[in-house]
């Protein structure tokens, strides 16, 4: 091999190393951000005209077809419980006794007057199966250096036609996220930060959702514990534990 | 001489037959439609009054930027204590308490899960206070089709499509499911005491009504209200009285830079509404105009036309010696008694059509969409004192005008060549 050849390769390389597959850095997030099932523990701020809010919530999910979340706090919230089995949402309020299905365009509708939708928080999918990437550069976001990637979505049902997030280079966690519609209008913006290693994986612990069709400083979710891969019992998981 | 000018047109049909019959026409259109458009925008303005825009309204300089997505994250707080005030400053006004909302209706099935469940629009409104004006203001007790008027608390009313959409009975639960002031989920059951229909598609669809305390409960709003609305006592809007109470109340607040400061807007900031109230005293006005107009040619023409038949007959006056000026005269006058006539059978026979219109109406609800404004389903007609009169405007002007116009030929007649033209 001569040194022409040698040359050659190692520019193929570095190309390679600089500007790797849009799709490969889906995956290595989805790596850290997906499990089998986790369990974590939340509060979302949710930032409003007249002041902030805070509730507290206990979320059990398996793969992206199964959660169910109880929230804790405040009073008038607590015991309030949702159940997502497939592509169906169920809410239980213990004041009214009552199981109400959440469907049709009440999905769109902000989830506790925060910045999240009951869409937002239903598409669980892998990011690989609703876009195709495109890897359009590198940024530097809160002092890391990050992969811009633009999505556009390859099936019907998304509530986002495309997106554009940013990618730490390193933890393959996004740092942030600009959520567009069909027409081109940003529709959300999401920031991701305090990354922590937990149990292998990056993983952001706090994350600020804006609603940019909303005034308000934004809603910030923060999980307080998080754990995965654990033994979530499969009652949990149907509409009879709603009312236990 | 009037009695000698009636005889004439009594007996000479081709005088007057005419005339009279185009008169009539135009003022029986004139008088109907004016009474209709007055009915029309009449009960769009009563109906967004009752209903939604007071003849004043306070709400928080935040609330009335977005009014219309009925946004109780940014009510009025401690509104029981502005009622106190505005009730001693300004006791002409009745001053309401309202709370609109949006949810969702859900109907449980036997096993207590949703059954049925559509998108309502809701209101409370005070129910229960002793004395309350408040349902015969919204002519709640008139349209209710079942059961009755809620009577305690966790009772509500649903609107009559709705029920028989979903199968709902009265005494029935529903549960609404909604968003409290602060946002959280606001869940409330209810029990269906009956069923209203309003004849207003934007009601009709879907609407819960329920009493002021129950929606404050269910929407964590204690003491707070979305509007208050005033109303004068005897029930009619008054535009300059109400300009007053508006200004006196907005100058309080001036220098209040807070946007959940009160801010008050009469009827007539609200919806449009302004905009309505001016456009049915112009269609009122040209409607008016265009037929003095049309009629004005039409009459012209006939007026010609028997210039030319009573052609001889006015040169034997002129011959006889009667002046000029006095025959022109005596054609107005016979015109005036011809519009007077006119005027006479054809706002009878308008105020028989728009009393019609007035007790039936006329059912344009499939054409209605959507929309800001409140409407009534049945457009109906509105006889006032003004519709006694308003036909005899065109009918006597057009049939004058007609007249004078056609009439000055008889200043073009030369006696000299009178008896030249009478021999032919």
């Amino acid at each position: 091999m001569n040194d022409l050849t040698i040359l050659f390769f190692s520019f193929l390389l570095l190309a390679f190393t600089i500007s790797p597959d849009a799709d490969e850095i889906l995956k290595k997030v989805e790596e850290n951000m997906t499990s089998d099932n986790r369990v974590f523990e939340s509060e979302m701020i949710i930032h409003g005209r007249r002041g902030s809010r805070t509730i507290t919530s206990k979320t059990y999910s398996v793969g992206d077809k199964q959660s169910f979340t109880e929230y804790l706090s405040p009073a008038r919230e607590a015991g309030t419980k949702m159940l997502k089995l497939e592509n169906q949402l169920w809410i239980y309020s213990p004041s009214t006794d009552r199981t109400i299905q959440i469907s049709g365009h009440l999905l769109r509708q902000s989830v506790m007057g925060s910045d999240l939708s009951y869409e937002d928080m239903m598409d669980d999918r892998k990011l690989t199966d609703v876009y195709s990437a495109k890897l359009v550069g590198e940024e530097v976001v809160e002092e890391r250096t990050t992969f811009v990637l633009e999505l556009t979505a390859k099936v019907e049902d998304v509530a986002y036609h495309s997106q554009k997030m940013w990618i730490d280079t390193e933890r393959f966690v996004p740092l942030r996220e600009e959520l567009y519609a069909k027409s081109g209008q940003l529709l959300k913006r999401t920031t991701l930060s305090d990354v922590q290693k937990i149990e292998g994986r990056w993983f952001p612990m706090t994350i600020v959702f804006k609603d940019m069709l909303k005034q308000g400083d934004g809603t910030e979710f923060r999980m307080t514990k998080v754990q995965f891969d654990q033994e979530i019992p499969a009652y949990l998981f149907t509409k009879a534990a709603l009312k236990q | 001489m009037i009695q000698f000018l009636l005889k004439g047109i009594i007996r000479d049909k081709n005088r007057s037959v005419l005339p009279v019959i185009v008169i009539s026409i135009g003022v029986f259109l004139t008088v109907l439609f004016s009474a209709w458009f007055k009915g029309i925008f009449g009960d769009m303005i009563n109906v967004n009054a009752n209903f939604s825009t007071g003849h004043v309204k306070i709400m928080t300089r935040a609330y009335a930027d977005n009014a219309e997505q009925m946004p109780n994250d940014l009510a009025l707080m401690e509104a029981g204590q502005l009622i106190n005030s505005l009730n001693a400053e300004f006791p002409t006004l009745e001053w309401v308490e309202r709370i609109h909302f949006g949810g969702l209706l859900d109907v449980p099935g036997e096993n207590g899960e949703t059954r049925a469940q559509g998108m309502a629009t809701g209101q409370g409104i005070d129910f229960f206070t002793p004395g309350s004006r408040e349902p015969e203001r919204m002519n709640i007790p008139g349209s209710i089709v079942q059961g009755g008027l809620p009577d305690q608390p966790g009772e509500a009313l649903i609107s009559n499509d709705f029920a028989e959409r979903f199968n709902v009975k009265i005494g029935d639960p529903i549960t609404l499911f909604g968003s409290t002031m602060y946002g959280g989920m606001a869940f409330s059951n209810f029990t269906v005491a009956g069923t209203v229909r309003f004849g207003m598609r934007a009601l009709d669809r879907g609407a819960i009504l329920i009493d002021i305390t129950d929606a404050q409960a269910a929407l964590d709003m204690a003491d707070a209200a979305g509007e208050i609305l005033g109303y004068f006592k005897d029930g009619q809007y008054d535009a300059e009285q109400a300009l007053q109470v508006k200004t006196a109340f907005n100058a309080k607040y001036e220098a209040d830079t807070d946007e959940f400061a009160p801010q008050m807007l009469r009827l007539n900031d609200q919806q449009g509404l302004d905009e309505y109230l001016a456009m049915a005293d112009y269609i009122s006005g040209g409607m008016t105009f265009l037929f003095i107009l049309a009629m004005s040619i039409v009459l012209w023409n006939t007026g010609l036309l028997g210039g030319l038949r009573r052609y001889n007959e006015f040169g034997v006056r002129l011959a006889m010696g009667e002046e000029k000026n006095h025959i022109y005269r005596t054609l107005i006058i016979e015109s005036l008694l011809i519009g007077t006539i006119g005027s006479v059978i054809g706002t009878i026979l308008g105020l028989a059509a728009a009393y019609y219109l007035q007790e039936y109406g006329i059912n344009f609800g499939s054409a209605i969409q959507g929309g800001g404004m409140m409407m009534p389903e049945v457009f109906r007609a509105d006889i006032t004192p003004e519709s006694f009169y308003i036909g005899f405007i065109p009918g006597l002007f057009s049939m004058a005008l007609g007249t004078a116009l056609s009439g000055i030929g008889i200043y073009k007649r030369r006696t000299a060549v009178l008896f030249k033209e009478l021999s032919v």
